[in-house]
């Protein structure tokens, strides 16, 4: 029998039915057409469908649909406010952080959910929070680079 | 940059790419992003033995599950005459291919494809899968390369006889293939060394790692056009092999290019859209088809592993006078590992006057190995990158010296037979030793490693238009999957050869119906050869839009010069032409000026649109070779090595857009990084694979890595019209041995297996300390 | 599959015990979903115990921790009395998968799943925790180390579910310390690990030590002598050495894809050492 959900997706309340065993990552790529967050392993090992549930980030492949029912979830489809992008896409865009662009959504989810936590990371903050996001084009330079200086531009703009 | 570069607007500046935004949004479309109203899921079943006979195949119970559409096997595939396997006498041996797709009679590795099926569901797919009878009987198998080579080993293929042998076996073997290349006469050359050394060097298969899982979808018309939308390194290299093996023609095949989640070679073959387009065609609906990760472990990739077995002699002063390896390159289940491209690379950095490297291809219950960057290189650099330290550390020299010493330099004869050009090998040499890296010093426990490498790169056929809309924007149309920023470097080369703006310029990439033909994207090819491609048509769109300027203004071609992104010129006035750098006049003040917008407008009048077209064959890619340095800590108790500092130096020729090339270099290191450590592919005793996910083929993550330096040395590469070499496939040559070296330089041992994972390091210090006691 | 969100601990009980066999409890999923989707679960009835609000919640009382058995690595690791108190435990939960799963993975979860591996165990067992266990008959109290009885097996009977893990309160000069060796610096598997407790008199010796090894047997292991050896030292290097010895003599581990016994061995003893000394150092600045 399937279930009926209601959550907030990227501030929009979405309805869908779904099985039990039907993972968010099934229900967002399948059902809602949020094909923005990847399936790179179905297993949790390689963050390509982190997603932020209810201020938490996790892998979308890892919670079932029917657990966010009154929750809210956040996708990359959600992190450019209109047609502003987020400091951090930008500053990826500005800086080559990305190749291929396969684990570029999971990894700027996870990198705002590490500023919103923490403003000031240190570069071993960076790395160890992004662990969990596998990229195997750039080897991760220029990826930690934009999210520190997006840390330290923040920072700059709070101290005026 | 140099000051030659100073004179380019947009070549060498770090420009947002064309298609940023949409990868930064999740906006792209990947492999499995796409999809058709009405589509059916496919599936692949898979052998879940190293090597057996199907002895039967009854798919009855599956056809009978409510929703499941289509069926397919090996006896849904016509069979290839052996004398039309192979086209052109190039691989790949579409015989084989085809039964890698679907088993014959055998299967020749965990994970082989034997059916496929279509159903209405993902669920109802996989029951079906579940309810198909196949009875095996399971036969010995053999993984390792050596014990592959033995003469009692099990056999994968009865009819495989060895080929470059004289007079040629009369019994099958699991050695496909002996080569042998070199210049010299290597026992002379060991007889003038004052220092021979020997060693054995062993390197574990490693997968591309690529994060996207192969995808495609496939519709197939009544009338018999098909098409298919897939992420691959080339559209062109699916249909074309699509078309083979189903016996087709290429023109019912139209093959769309999505965004491809990363490749490395691994995605220069086909694994799921013939089957797509097989069980489409039998459905008449269209098929989506997507690997999961464990299936993309146990059938795809990866690259062979090896043994290795070199020996080095040079003077007391550090001349190499000779050199031989034997290269023995497991070649999956299938012949085709590329050990000819190791022979050839192996000691191709160095200006060494004797050389001889044998290689043998040998078949082993894998999966069939594919491409991966530089394939056949690194395990080659790493024996004798690890080679060089060892003759290093005998004579007492520097190793950067060594190599300098013994540098490859323009117009040394390369042992695999031309003649170097222009090349920077020196140069890499130079920076890497003024590094400040180079001069810092290690501390306790800490050890540094240097190693160089080479790859050829490659041109090939290349296909490009570029077209002018009505308001004077500029779309650059190419037919090659962008698997790291090259839409970027294409729509730098045109607007630097248009002199307009950027952000004018908008490159796409198209599907095989909509642009000539392309070889694939490998080989570092796609900046220099398809860049060739652009800024050729650039440079004849130039010629039009002067064409349509003098029509305009009624006065000879001659009269009107392109700068800036406008014609100019005086009615019957002589002008100075910059880019013949002839000085036939001077431009008199005011002149008159058509810019491409206004020549856009009007091109109605003047002739119809307008757009150049060019097709290539694109010759001359500049060889690369590049220097790292690489520091290590070892943690003695538990065999566990932290990288504390990567520096990586590369002549790149040109650097289009310096941030993709630092990364490509950043990238390589990287995959280099997790070869030498950690990626291992671990088989249990009946030949199945222990560790196909992320979580226990551990490649590195974010935390176990330093940031990676970059040098971009530019020696030009004269055959390019900007001086573009191909920069992707050299930086993982050197790691694995950078690595090795650091090690022993940490700990005075000489580490020749990898992966050089802690147990393993454990075991070697155990076996030091002892030996010490 | 049916999917139920009791709210209290009753509900709970009550749901087990009418479900068939193959009820599950659902915590983080960050195990369970996988053996899900790879077919080594297959549950008729999946339990989540995230609405039950005693294992949501972390509790300080009495000098006694008491932390719900679904609550995150990530919330717990946000507690700044807990990680202060016991930071080998919170230590030993941060190291699980990435930030990712820190965000859905438990302790109940890491417990029940039962894996030799399990980073908390060794850390728990060594803190001397308690399970409280809902089931049928009532609550009852387990010791960490009794609950997992080998790979993928605990000692709960059916409709049993753990709601919490209680600490014991925390004496003077009290320091804990988990450390485990993985292939690389994260998302790894332990290929070892060792949880060190232990609490000095006035005199700065050693008055108690539990130490507790991950991934060198079928279930985490509490090696009685090695605390043993401990006791009465300063951890100088004679007490040390024969700390180590008896983790070396307590590791059964097997060879598979993640280490080798000989390997496991020698780094379980490596491991002890450097969490017994990090313990120390712990206690040492505690007053």
């Amino acid at each position: 029998m399937k279930r009926h959900v209601v959550s907030t997706i990227n501030g929009d309340s979405m309805e869908f039915l779904c099985d039990a065993g039907d993972t968010l990552l099934d229900v967002l790529r399948n059902q809602l057409q949020l094909t923005g967050s990847k399936e790179g392993c179905g297993s949790g090992d390689c963050g390509a469908c982190s997603v932020i549930l209810d201020d938490r980030l996790v892998c979308a492949c890892l919670v079932l649909a029917v657990e966010t029912n009154g929750r809210q979830v956040d996708t990359i489809e959600g992190m450019a406010r209109g047609d502003k992008l987020h400091p951090l896409q930008q500053r990826f865009l500005e800086r080559g952080a990305l190749q291929c662009g396969i684990c570029t959504p999971g990894i700027l989810v996870a990198a705002k959910s590490l500023l919103e936590r923490n403003p000031d990371p240190s570069e071993s903050e960076v790395r160890y929070w992004l662990a969990g996001n596998l990229c195997r084009c750039t080897g991760y330079d220029k990826i930690v680079r934009a999210v520190l200086e997006v840390a330290s531009e923040s920072k700059e703009r709070n101290a005026r | 940059m140099n000051a030659e570069a100073k004179k380019y607007r947009w070549i060498g500046t770090r420009t947002v790419r064309p298609d940023g935004i949409d990868k930064v949004t999740g906006r792209a479309t990947f492999g499995a992003d796409f999809t058709l109203p009405g589509a059916l899921c496919g599936l692949v079943l898979r052998s879940p033995h190293a090597h057996a006979l199907i002895l039967r195949k009854d798919f009855s119970k599956a056809l009978a599950i409510d929703g499941v559409k289509a069926v397919i096997c090996s006896d849904d595939l016509r069979e290839i005459p052996p004398d039309e396997a192979v086209v052109g006498g190039q691989p790949p041996n579409f015989r084989d291919m085809a039964n890698n797709l679907l088993a014959k009679d055998k299967v020749l590795y965990e994970g082989h494809a034997v059916a496929a099926v279509a159903a209405i569901s993902e669920e109802v797919a996989r029951r079906a899968l579940e309810a198909i009878e196949i009875e095996y009987q399971v036969l010995p198998h053999v993984i390792e390369v050596q014990k592959a080579m033995e003469p009692d080993a099990p056999l994968l293929h009865d009819n495989l006889r060895t080929q470059g042998i004289d007079p040629p076996p009369e019994t099958p073997s699991n050695i496909a293939q002996r080569v042998q290349l070199g210049v010299g006469d290597v026992e002379r050359g060991f007889a003038e060394a004052d220092v021979i050394l020997q060693d054995e060097f062993t390197t574990q298969p490693v997968h591309q790692g690529y994060i996207e899982p192969h995808a495609c979808i496939a519709r197939f018309g009544e009338d018999g056009q098909a098409q298919l939308w897939c992420s691959s390194q080339g559209h062109f290299m699916v249909r074309a092999y699509c078309a083979k093996l189903l016996f087709m023609e290429i023109a019912q095949i139209r093959v769309t290019p999505l965004e491809i989640g990363g490749g490395f070679g691994g995605k220069t073959t086909v694994y799921l859209e013939p089957l797509a387009l097989l069980m489409a065609r039998i459905s008449g609906r269209p098929v989506k088809m997507t690997m999961s990760r464990e299936e993309v472990f146990r059938a795809t990739g990866p690259a062979s592993g090896s043994y290795i077995n070199v020996r080095i002699g040079a003077t007391s002063d550090g001349r190499i006078t000779a050199a031989e390896a034997i290269l023995c390159y497991q070649a999956g289940a299938f012949e085709g590992s590329p050990v000819r491209l190791g022979c050839m690379t192996g000691f191709a950095p160095y200006d060494i006057p004797n050389v001889r490297m044998i290689g043998y291809d040998v078949v082993v219950n894998r999966p069939k190995s594919a491409a991966y960057r530089a394939p056949g290189a690194p395990m080659a650099a790493f024996a004798t990158e690890s080679m060089l330290d060892q003759l290093a550390l005998k004579l007492e020299i520097d190793p950067l010296a060594l190599r300098m010493k013994n540098a490859a330099r323009k117009g040394t004869k390369a042992a695999y037979g031309p003649r170097f050009n222009d090349i920077g090998y020196v140069e890499t040499l130079e920076a890497a030793m003024s590094h400040p890296h180079y001069q810092s010093k290690p501390g306790l426990n800490q050890g540094r490693g240097v190693a160089s490498g080479f790859w050829f790169n490659i041109g090939g056929q290349s296909s490009a238009g570029i077209h002018v809309t009505e308001d004077g924007t500029v779309i650059v149309n190419t037919g090659n999957p962008d698997i790291g920023g090259s839409r970027a470097s294409m729509a730098i080369m045109a607007a630097e050869v248009l002199g307009i703006d950027i952000n004018r310029v908008r490159p796409i990439i198209s599907d095989t119906g909509s642009i000539g033909y392309n070889d694939l994207t490998g080989g570092s090819r796609v900046t220099f050869a398809i860049g060739m491609a652009v800024t050729e048509a650039a440079r004849k769109l130039v010629e039009s839009l002067k064409e349509r300027a003098a029509l305009i203004w009624d006065i000879s071609l001659d009269s009107v010069i392109w700068k800036d992104g406008s014609a100019y010129g005086e009615p019957g006035g002589e002008v100075e032409d910059e880019r013949k750098g002839k000085r036939t006049g001077k431009l008199k003040a005011p002149p008159m000026q058509l810019s491409l917008h206004d020549i856009a407008k009007d091109a109605a009048r003047t002739g119809g649109p307008l757009s150049s077209s060019v097709n290539i064959n694109a010759q001359g890619a500049g060889p690369g070779f590049g220097t790292h340095i690489c520091d290590v800590e070892v943690d003695r108790d538990t065999g566990k090595v932290t990288i504390l500092r990567y520096t990586a130096i590369q002549d790149v020729g040109r650097a289009i857009q310096p941030d993709y090339v630092e990364g490509q270099l950043q990238g390589g290191v990287a995959q280099g990084i997790g070869w030498a450590l950690n990626e291992e592919y671990i088989y249990n005793d009946e030949g199945r694979l222990d560790n196909p996910g992320f979580l226990d083929y551990r490649i590195p993550v974010a935390s176990d890595l330093p940031m990676i330096d970059t040098v971009l040395v530019e020696v030009p590469n004269p055959n390019h019209p900007f001086g573009v070499r191909g920069v992707g496939e050299v930086p993982i040559i050197p790691p694995l041995a950078a690595v090795a070296n650091a090690i022993a330089d940490a700990t005075g041992l000489r580490m020749t297996d990898l992966p050089i994972s802690p147990p393993r390091l454990l075991a070697a210090l155990d076996n030091q300390a002892r030996s010490k006691r | 599959m049916r999917y139920e969100t009791p709210v209290s601990i009753a509900d709970a009980v009550a749901l087990l015990q009418g479900s068939p066999a193959r009820g599950q409890i659902l915590a983080g999923g960050t195990d369970l979903i996988v053996q899900m989707r790879s077919g080594a679960a297959n549950p008729q009835l999946l339990l989540d115990i995230k609405h039950i609000p005693e294992t949501r919640r972390i509790e300080f009382s009495d000098g006694r921790f008491e932390i719900g058995a679904a609550v995150s690595g990530a919330e717990l690791n946000e507690n700044e009395a807990f990680k202060t108190t016991w930071p080998g435990v919170a230590e030993a939960f941060d190291l699980i998968g990435s930030t990712q799963i820190q965000g859905r993975a438990t302790l109940g979860g890491n417990l029940c799943n039962a894996s030799p591996a399990a980073d908390t165990v060794p850390a728990l067992i060594a803190a001397d925790a308690v399970c409280r266990i809902a089931g049928p008959d009532g609550e009852r109290q387990v010791p960490a180390e009794s609950i997992i009885t080998q790979p993928g097996r605990t000692s709960l009977a059916a409709g049993e579910f753990i709601v919490s893990i209680r600490f014991p309160r925390q004496m003077n000069r009290t320091g804990d310390a988990y450390l485990r060796l993985i292939p690389r610096t994260e998302m790894d598997i332990a290929v070892a690990g060792a949880g060190v407790c232990l609490t000095l008199d006035s005199e700065g010796r050693c008055a108690t030590a539990r130490v507790a090894l991950g991934a060198v047997g079928p279930t985490p292991l509490l090696v009685n002598d090695a605390g043993a050896a401990l006791i009465g030292s300063r951890l100088e290097a004679a007490a040390l050495d024969s700390m180590a010895e008896a983790v070396a003599a307590a590791c059964r581990p097997i060879n598979d894809k993640r280490g080798t016994i000989d390997y496991r061995t020698r780094v379980a003893a490596v491991l002890a050492r450097r969490s017994a000394l990090m313990a120390l150092n712990r206690a040492e600045n505690r007053t």
